[in-house]
């Protein structure tokens, strides 16, 4: 296979429709494009409610059909897929999601959910060797197999049945993995070594993740790269230090300063920000979408569009760098 | 206002086969503190450790299954008019004390604001009731709290619901305030919000308590919240207030083992050092562990901190701790 990238998003929006009758459409994803390399890595997209990222993360995990343009992984369009490869598909891309309450069947006990995982994605019909792959994986998150035992969904607490969801996706030896919110819903006293894990998965298993998050110093600690999503766009994408650090877009800049950081108090309680506007007006704006709120604006921000324009490793979609 | 053992649960009732079984949720065992005049107090700890059943208590907010087991909340109004908040029904504090002296601003704003009330008439009926406000002076009054928290005068006509939830969290802020209480508890006032609107929301609060002159509780599990914001704080644990200080001697001279570990485990931008968390999790309060509610995590843990619990004792002009590290009893802290 002659492809430079695992992972391609080429001009990706999903319309959504509200009014009467969903006639006005709106897109919730605006055409969205970024690449991943083979090297292992971890990608953040990061943005507020509402800006598109889990809408992204559903098209890129081949849940939810995108209106235009394609998601290619491997060198291969995923809605394209027939279905041997459907099932490769799965085996290799994985997802973990924001309620680990919500993942897991409550009826169900949490070891049955394993080996259905392992029986279905691998094929598998040997018991006792199921039963290997999973006591293996519980292990890679710091379970044992005697922990889980028997267990229902309620006896764990978030961030134990947390990492149970993580092991789940580790069973088919994902290439990709997807974490939709993976943390919010974890005490800080935990978020850390969950997000220590994805680390070290990347560095010793060669394990990509796409980290979406509304948290940008969780993102900071951990990511290689950043795309940062206003109202469906991307608005500033690139290395995570560059991104958060030097802040390129107005908007990302906003997002940092209104950032509560206890040893910048006196500056954060000075210093004003303007209130985001109403939503599905500027999901339709023809111009920036941020061009109602920031403080740089000029005539061209309303009527044009801004492409992606190149500041150093940096992209930003702002006129301000054109 | 002066909080002393307070002392709240849940109740929850089981009906098996053949008896009922009751079960006690100790969620705020024994909690004492004291707030001043003119001051943002935070009260910190992850879910499930109790911040927001005692805000609760101290209210006197009781929804069924919550109960009170002892101790006392009393507040002093501004003319020094004493109220034991434990020992007020609800009627009583709903006609002398809610709104007046004190207030409440929970995460959801939906739990405040009427889904079937237009905005106006929010302010109105509050005024009505403790003002005695005819409804168009009431109006002219509720454009003016509107506008200064910075809304559009056409949010006075919607219903909650057509407001943002940003939008719908200042008109919260805006009725908490409007009788310039001497008491706001805010219960997770920005978590439910965007960092933007989040920053909005939470100077508005802080402006208007350095404009009131009053004292603002902020309940948070996001330890930057009070970081920015809070004067004092106090972290708590399994029910228990484990350590309350000056905001920056928490956040730069930790004492108790769980606050240090809380501390470091934040990220920060511009900072990429290996951030480790605590294992384990914390107890389930039906059956709290005996001594010290943290010795099963905690990395200092000694023989006595099974045995006995620790209680909050001044180390430091200001700041206490509640851990045997700091008792003479057991030497120097190590």
């Amino acid at each position: 296979m002659s492809e430079q990238y695992m992972l391609r998003v080429v001009k990706l929006s999903r319309f959504f429709g509200y009014g009467f009758l969903g006639r006005v459409k709106f897109p919730a994803v605006d055409n969205v494009s970024f690449d991943m390399e083979y090297k292992p890595k971890i990608f953040t997209i990061a943005g507020e409610s509402g800006c598109g990222k889990s809408t992204l993360a559903r098209m890129i995990l081949g849940i939810l059909e995108p209106s235009e343009g394609a998601v290619i992984y491997k060198g291969k369009n995923i809605y394209a897929l027939k279905s041997k490869e459907r099932r490769w598909f799965y085996r290799e891309v994985q997802a973990i999601f924001q309620d680990p309450y919500d993942t897991f069947n409550p009826l169900k006990k949490v070891d049955r959910y394993l080996y259905e995982t392992a029986r279905n994605l691998l094929d598998l019909k040997d018991a006792g060797k199921t039963q290997d792959i999973v006591d293996a994986c519980l292990k890679r998150v710091g379970l044992s197999f005697d922990e889980i035992k028997g267990k229902y969904p309620s006896e764990f607490s978030g961030g134990q049945l947390q990492r149970i969801s993580i092991a789940r996706a580790l069973i088919p030896e994902p290439k990709l993995i997807v974490a939709d919110e993976p943390v919010s819903m974890i005490d800080a006293s935990m978020r850390m070594n969950i997000l220590n894990m994805f680390k070290e998965f990347k560095e010793a298993e060669e394990i990509s993740f796409i980290y979406i998050t509304h948290d940008l110093a969780t993102a900071y600690y951990i990511s290689d790269e950043i795309a940062i999503m206003y109202r469906g766009v991307i608005v500033e994408m690139g290395p995570a230090d560059e991104v958060l650090i030097k802040c390129h877009h107005p908007y990302t800049k906003a997002l940092i300063e209104a950032l509560p950081e206890p040893s910048r108090r006196d500056d954060w309680l000075t210093r004003k920000v303007k209130p985001p506007g109403m939503e599905v007006k500027e999901f339709i704006m023809p111009g920036c979408k941020y061009a109602d709120i920031c403080p740089y604006r000029e005539d061209i921000c309303e009527e044009k569009k801004p492409p992606m324009f190149d500041v150093g490793n940096v992209k930003t979609a702002c006129w301000l760098y054109k | 206002m002066i909080v002393e053992g307070l002392k709240a649960g849940y109740k929850l009732q089981t009906i098996g086969s053949s008896e009922e079984v009751g079960v006690y949720v100790d969620a705020v065992s024994g909690v004492s503190f004291t707030l001043y005049r003119n001051e943002v107090f935070g009260i910190a700890g992850e879910s499930g450790c109790g911040k927001s059943t005692l805000i609760k208590a101290v209210y006197g907010y009781y929804e069924p299954s919550l109960v009170l087991r002892g101790g006392s909340a009393r507040i002093y109004g501004a003319k020094g008019e004493e109220f034991d908040t434990t020992r007020m029904d609800r009627g009583l504090l709903e006609k002398r004390v809610w709104w007046k002296h004190m207030s409440y601003i929970p995460q959801s704003s939906m739990n405040v604001l009427n889904p079937t009330m237009r905005i106006r008439d929010h302010f109105a009926e509050i005024l009505r009731i403790h003002v005695g406000m005819k409804k168009g002076e009431a109006y002219q009054e509720a454009r003016k709290y509107l506008e200064e928290v910075g809304l559009p005068v056409d949010a006075l006509s919607a219903f909650p619901h057509q407001l943002s939830g940003g939008m719908r969290q200042r008109v919260v802020i805006a009725l908490a305030i409007l009788l310039e209480p001497s008491l706001i508890l805010a219960d997770e006032p920005s978590s439910a919000l965007d960092v933007i609107n989040q920053k909005v929301a939470l100077t508005l609060l802080r402006e208007k308590q350095e404009a009131l002159k009053n004292t603002l509780v902020i309940v948070s599990h996001d330890m930057g919240v009070h970081g920015v914001l809070t004067h004092r704080m106090a972290i708590m644990y399994a029910g228990k207030i484990v350590e309350i200080g000056r905001t920056a001697d928490i956040f730069w001279k930790p004492l108790h083992p769980y606050t240090k570990a809380l501390i470091e485990s934040l990220p920060r931008l511009g900072d990429k050092s290996k951030r480790v968390g605590l294992s384990g999790s914390p107890p389930d309060l039906k059956k709290p562990p005996d001594g010290c509610r943290f010795h099963p995590r905690c990395p200092y843990a000694m023989l006595i901190c099974s045995r006995a619990e620790p209680s909050l004792r001044e180390i430091k002009e200001g700041h206490y701790t509640a851990c045997w590290l700091y008792s003479e009893a057991v030497g120097e802290p190590r």
